[in-house]
């Protein structure tokens, strides 16, 4: 675990970039992340961090690209035009929330 | 005796729910509890051999029994389907109206392959050049499909995460590979793997372990694989990928029962949310789930049902005298994964612990070895069945130890990281 300064603030990161620590992520942090991967945020992307966060904060899990579709109202389809090729692991990253365990 | 005996109701008679009321027969009194269990079901389905039944290894008379014979004395053995539970009500609705009253609820109905739930994965072509193993009626067919097909194209393909038993698809690959070599038609046969995952498995240091025996085999990877739907002869990705197959082996999506949707009581998948220490219910202190019915972050397995079950059975007899649970399940699994031409793998992880190697159960000794291939681990794989049918589900102590332990294991020197 190291730390990394991410516009402006300092916040600690596993080794793939992930915040470990989901309590200080802020939205000018998850612009910097999405321009870490080349993603433009709209507001649809937005919506679909929020709900994320939201989801991750009530349960202590990343939500899977399912529940982000059943639970969230983001259709699959709309997920991989979002966060294109790795929806689920993309979001997360830029979320602030930890990289889907992906389960066992 | 008491006036009122209670009422303790199982809904489900596989694996989870068979080891349940063995342990707990013997635990609780006959003149103060009242056990009653539920399946739709009479026949029970030895599932680890769903993975031999389509390469000829094992017959149907090895792998089914009757799930009376499992059962022990002074339970109640129900042959219905289930509507719904009514928690409030503290009831559960048969689907013949019959209502049946509990005290105390066990949920243990799995987790089902759902062919249903992928557009165009059911369709005409299933059972023909679409096929799964996660059934009886599946692997059976696909035993007879595989008799005579000439080669071609072979796509094993995994749905979405989590499934049942997550290193079957990886075993099926290397048996299958093992098949076509010992037919003398390797050659004749391309095989892709094709995964929802980012590596051949879940765990780091056992991905690149199981990844290189893919390569190995000659066997293709095709990683991050979401599924949108099967077409005529090819399957496609919400990213417009295309794999063409002349033989689809799928794991469909895993999805626990409809009545536990129906109940409320689900997640997205249909699984019930509980504690993942002691497996009780968020929402209700007289529900639990156990085995691959649950939410807990763990393989969904009988070696996981197994471990569970024998912390849980303490847990619920001071559960029902008022008392805390005070043993902590730590998600431990083990596994043997068949790797072909009589050898096998085994791995043994919990939910903070991955896969690693060394030997097992004795530090040092083994005789299994951990993550690693030979003979040994193969013939206990073997072994197992014979443990399955008169050991474990009858509850009886196997010789491992319910909680992982890291004596005999290596630490990883340093874990690969993937980008984003």
């Amino acid at each position: 675990m190291t730390t990394a300064t991410i516009a402006g603030a300092d916040v600690q990161v596993d080794d793939e970039g992930f915040l470990t620590d989901s309590t200080e992520w802020t939205e000018e942090i998850g612009k910097q992340l999405a321009e870490n991967i080349g993603i433009e945020l709209t507001d649809r992307h937005w919506e679909m961090l929020r709900f994320i966060r939201d989801d991750y904060a009530a349960n202590g899990v990343t939500p899977g690209t399912r529940r982000v579709n059943a639970s969230g109202g983001f259709p699959t389809k709309e997920q991989f035009e979002l966060f294109p090729k790795k929806p689920q692991k993309k979001s997360a990253y830029v979320a602030g929330v930890p990289k889907p365990a992906g389960c066992v | 005796m008491p006036a009122n005996k209670k009422n303790l109701v199982v809904l489900g008679a596989g694996t989870a729910g068979t080891m349940v009321v063995n342990k707990l027969r013997k635990k609780l009194k006959k003149d103060e509890w009242n056990i009653t269990i539920v399946d739709s079901s009479t026949a029970h389905h030895y599932q680890p051999g769903f993975l031999f039944l389509p390469f000829g290894t094992y017959s149907a008379d090895d792998i089914v029994k009757p799930k009376r014979k499992f059962l022990p004395n002074g339970v109640d053995f129900r042959v219905a389907e289930i509507e719904k539970v009514l928690p409030e009500e503290n009831q559960v609705l048969l689907a013949n109206g019959e209502k049946l009253p509990y005290d105390q609820l066990v949920i243990a109905s799995g987790t089902t392959p759902r062919p249903d739930q992928t557009e165009g994965m059911d369709g005409p072509q299933f059972h023909d050049t679409v096929h799964e193993f996660y059934s009886f009626e599946g692997s059976k067919a696909l035993g007879e499909k595989l008799k005579d097909w000439p080669g071609g194209k072979l796509v094993i393909h995994i749905t979405e995460m989590p499934i049942k038993c997550p290193v079957a698809p990886l075993e099926f690959t290397f048996l299958a590979d093992d098949f076509f070599k010992q037919k003398g038609m390797r050659d004749k046969v391309e095989i892709t793997y094709v995964t929802p995952l980012d590596g051949a498995f879940t765990k780091p240091v056992a991905s690149a372990a199981l990844g290189s025996m893919l390569s190995d085999r000659d066997v293709a990877v095709e990683p991050d694989f979401i599924i949108e739907r099967v077409d005529d002869g090819k399957i496609v990705s919400y990213d417009e990928r295309e794999i063409p197959f002349d033989l689809l082996v799928t794991v469909p999506l895993n999805m626990g029962a409809d009545f536990v949707a129906a109940s409320g009581l689900g997640d997205e998948l249909n699984y019930v949310p509980v504690n993942k220490q002691n497996f009780l219910s968020d929402k209700y202190d007289n529900i639990f789930a156990i085995g691959d019915a649950s939410n807990i972050p763990a393989s969904k397995a009988g070696s996981v049902a197994h471990f569970a079950v024998d912390l849980f059975a303490e847990n619920f007899v001071s559960h029902i005298a008022g008392e805390e649970m005070v043993h902590f399940f730590d998600g431990h699994a083990n596994c043997f994964i068949e790797s072909g031409d009589g050898k096998g793998m085994l791995i043994d992880f919990n939910y903070d612990t991955q896969p690693l190697p060394g030997k097992y159960p004795l530090p040092g000794v083994g005789p299994f070895s951990l993550l690693e291939e030979s003979r040994v681990n193969h013939q206990g794989k073997m072994f197992f069945k014979w443990m399955y049918w008169n050991l474990l589900l009858k509850g009886r102590p196997l010789p491992v130890p319910a909680l992982m332990s890291m004596a005999g294991k290596q630490e990883p020197k340093e874990l690969e990281t993937t980008e984003v």
